[in-house]
C-alpha cells in the first residue's frame, strides 16, 4: 500500500497560539485511518489545515504533490475532499442541486452516474431529492454533505465529527456506510470523539492530545490500550466492578 | 388629470422602471455573489451609454484603453498573487483574458469604428468595452479583498464609482451625449405612442430576466453562483472558484449596466455623471427587495419608475426627494421585522 497522504511534522497556528505542534501523519490508500482526541485537542484544525482553509507550517502531500501551494479548490481537483464539521451545505438549494453541485469539477455524464451510486448510499436522499437541504434532520445533513463530497470522486475523504449531534441509530448507519467506502476504493481520514465507533471501522488510529499525537498504532493496538480505553473509552479497569 | 395623461405618465414610469428594474437586478446578483453593494453599477450604465453615442458618431471612445489599462494591472495582480507557484497554463490563461482579450478589442474597435458603421458592431463593442472593464474591476478592486466585511467592500466601491466617475470625464468631457435610436418604428394604441425603443427597453427587461432565471436555475454555472451565495466555504469545499464566481457576476452586472444605459441614451441625454443617480434608484429597488428576493426587486422598480413619473408631473422640484423617500418606510418596517442582525462570518 502506498501513502496517498503524508503530513510530516506540521505546526498549525492561530495568531501566536499553536493548535497543532509538530505532527506528522500518513494514510495509504484504501485504508480507513482515525484521529481520535478530546475537545480542543487539534483534531478539526488539522483536518482544516490540509484541506487548506487554514495555513500550515511543515510538509503535506498528497499522491505525491506538494499541498502546499495548492488553494483549497486545486485541492479538490487533486481529489481531497472534506466534510467539515458544519457541513458547509448550501441549505436554500434542494438535496439534488447539492449533490449536482458535488460534482461541479466532473462531467456531466459521470456525475448522473455518481448520483444515482450516491443514491443507492444513502435511500432517504432520493426520497427527498426536491426537499431544500436546510429543512434536513441533523443526520440527513450529515448523509448529504457525505454524498456531496462523494460526488466529486475523492480519493482521500476527511470526515470531520460526522456522529456529532446525531441519535445513535444513524450513527451506526453512518459509520457503516463508511466501512463500505473502502470497498468503493475511497480511502477515509475520520476524525471523531465517538472513540468505541471509529476503533471499530478503522485500521489505523492517532491519538490527539493538546495539539500533539501521544499514540498511534492500529485500531485494535489502540483500542486495548488502558489509557486510551480510561479515556475515551469509558471502561474502568482499576477497581472495576465484577457485574 | 384627465385619463390621457395618466396612461402616459403610466407609460413612462414603466419604460424607466423596466431599466431601473435591470439595475436593480444586477446589484441583487453582485450583492448576493461577492457581498459588494454595487455603486458604481451607474458609471457602468453611463460608459456603455456614452461608448456607444461616441462608436455611432465614429469616435473611439477612451473607455477602450481603459479596459486595456485595467487588463494589464489584472495580469500583473495574477502573477503577483500566483508568484509562489507559478505554472504555465495559469499565466497563459491570465495572458489570454488580461491581455489577448482587451488588445484584440483594442484592434477591432480601431478597425471598426466609421460613420457608416451598422449599429449593431457598435453596440456589440460598447457591450464588450463595458464587459471587460467590469471583469478587470472585480480583479483588481475586489478580489484581493473578497474576504474582508461588507463595509470595507463598501468603501471600496465607493473609491470605485469615484475613479471611474472622474476618468468618466475625462473620456466623454463635460457635455452630454446622445445615441441613435434602436428603432424608428411605432405603434399607436389608443392615446398612447409605444416608439421602437420604448419596446425595446421591455423586450430586453423581459428578456433579461427570463434568462436569468434559466440560467440561475438550470445552468451548472447559475447554480454554482446561488451556491457561491450561499454557503462561501461550501463553495470552495466542493472546488467552485468564489473569485471566478465573482468575476461571473461582475461581468453580469456590467453587461446590464451597459445594456440599460444603451437603452436609455437614446431617449435622454446623458452627462459623464449621470449613471450615478440611475444607479441609485435600482438601488433603492434592490433595498426594497432586501438585497436578495429578484422578483421584489422587479416589481419595486416598476413602483419606483411610477413613482418618479408622477412625482415629476406633480411637484418635478421633489422628484428625487419623493422617489429616495420610499426607502424610509422600507428600511424602518424591515428594521422592526428583523432587530439584530449580525453580520454573517465568511
Amino acid at each position: 500500500m502506498s501513502a496517498l497522504l503524508t503530513v510530516s511534522d506540521v505546526h498549525i497556528a492561530y495568531g501566536k497560539v499553536e493548535a497543532v505542534r509538530g505532527v506528522s501523519l500518513d494514510v495509504a490508500e484504501n485504508e480507513i485511518v482515525t484521529i481520535i482526541g478530546a475537545n480542543g485537542a487539534g483534531k478539526s484544525t488539522l483536518l482544516n489545515a490540509v484541506m487548506g482553509i487554514l495555513p500550515l507550517k511543515g510538509r503535506a502531500t498528497f499522491a505525491g504533490t506538494d499541498l502546499t501551494p495548492l488553494d483549497i479548490e486545486d485541492r479538490v481537483a487533486s481529489g481531497l475532499s472534506l466534510v467539515p464539521e458544519h457541513r458547509e451545505l448550501f441549505g436554500s438549494m434542494n438535496v439534488e442541486d447539492n449533490l449536482e453541485l458535488g460534482a461541479f469539477r466532473i462531467a456531466k455524464a459521470t456525475a448522473a452516474i455518481s448520483i444515482e451510486k450516491v443514491y443507492a448510499l444513502f435511500p432517504r436522499l432520493k426520497e427527498r431529492r426536491k426537499q431544500l437541504a436546510g429543512t434536513l434532520s441533523g443526520g440527513e445533513q450529515q448523509m448529504l454533505a457525505m454524498g456531496r463530497a462523494l460526488m466529486g470522486a475523492p480519493k482521500l475523504l476527511m470526515l470531520d465529527e460526522p456522529s456529532l449531534g446525531l441519535a445513535p441509530i444513524i450513527v451506526a448507519d453512518i459509520f457503516r456506510i463508511v466501512s463500505e467506502l473502502r470497498a468503493a476504493g475511497v480511502s477515509v481520514l475520520l476524525v471523531e470523539q465517538n472513540a468505541q465507533a471509529a476503533l471499530q471501522i478503522a485500521d489505523r488510529a492517532y491519538v490527539m492530545e493538546l495539539g500533539e499525537f501521544v499514540l498511534s498504532g492500529t485500531a485494535k493496538e489502540i483500542a486495548a490500550n488502558k489509557g486510551v480505553a480510561a479515556s475515551y473509552l469509558g471502561f474502568q479497569y482499576e477497581g472495576e466492578s465484577a457485574i | 388629470m384627465n385619463t390621457t395623461i395618466m396612461l402616459f405618465l403610466l407609460q413612462d414610469g414603466i419604460t424607466n422602471g423596466a431599466i431601473y428594474a435591470l439595475l436593480g437586478l444586477a446589484l441583487v446578483l453582485v450583492f448576493a455573489v461577492t457581498r459588494v453593494i454595487l455603486i458604481p453599477q451607474g458609471e457602468f450604465v453611463t460608459y456603455g451609454a456614452l461608448s456607444y453615442a461616441m462608436l455611432a458618431a465614429g469616435q473611439v471612445p477612451g473607455t477602450v484603453r481603459l479596459a486595456v489599462a485595467m487588463g494589464v494591472v489584472a495580469f500583473g495582480l495574477d502573477l503577483f498573487f500566483a508568484r509562489k507557484a507559478l505554472r504555465a497554463k495559469l499565466v497563459l490563461r491570465s495572458a489570454a483574458l488580461n491581455i489577448v482579450f482587451p488588445v484584440a478589442l483594442l484592434a477591432l474597435t480601431y478597425a471598426l469604428v466609421g460613420p457608416k458603421t451598422p449599429m449593431a458592431v457598435n453596440i456589440a463593442l460598447a457591450l464588450l468595452i463595458v464587459a471587460a472593464i467590469g471583469l478587470f474591476l472585480y480583479r483588481i478592486a475586489f478580489q484581493p479583498i473578497a474576504h474582508t466585511s461588507v463595509l470595507v467592500l463598501l468603501i471600496a466601491a465607493v473609491g470605485c464609482h469615484l475613479a471611474l466617475q472622474g476618468l468618466g470625464l475625462v473620456f466623454f468631457g463635460a457635455e452630454g451625449l446622445r445615441g441613435p435610436a434602436l428603432s424608428s418604428a411605432a405603434v399607436t394604441a389608443g392615446p398612447l405612442r409605444f416608439t421602437g425603443q420604448s419596446l425595446a427597453v421591455y423586450a430586453l427587461t423581459v428578456a433579461f430576466i427570463v434568462g436569468l432565471w434559466l440560467f440561475f436555475g438550470y445552468t451548472r454555472t447559475g447554480k454554482a453562483l446561488r451556491a457561491t451565495a450561499v454557503n462561501r466555504l461550501g463553495a470552495r469545499l466542493v472546488g467552485i472558484r468564489t473569485s471566478l464566481s465573482g468575476q461571473i457576476a461582475f461581468l453580469l452586472a456590467s453587461v446590464i449596466g451597459a445594456l440599460s444605459g444603451i437603452l436609455i441614451v437614446p431617449i435622454t441625454t446623458l452627462y459623464y455623471d449621470t449613471g450615478f443617480l440611475i444607479g441609485l434608484k435600482g438601488f433603492i429597488a434592490a433595498i426594497i427587495g432586501g438585497l436578495v428576493s429578484y422578483p421584489l426587486t422587479a416589481v419595486a422598480a416598476i413602483v419606483v419608475g411610477i413613482v418618479e413619473a408622477f412625482s415629476s408631473f406633480y411637484a418635478s422640484n421633489f422628484k428625487e426627494v419623493i422617489v429616495f423617500f420610499l426607502i424610509l418606510p422600507v428600511l424602518v418596517l424591515r428594521s422592526l421585522a428583523a432587530p439584530a442582525v449580525e453580520e454573517e462570518k465568511d
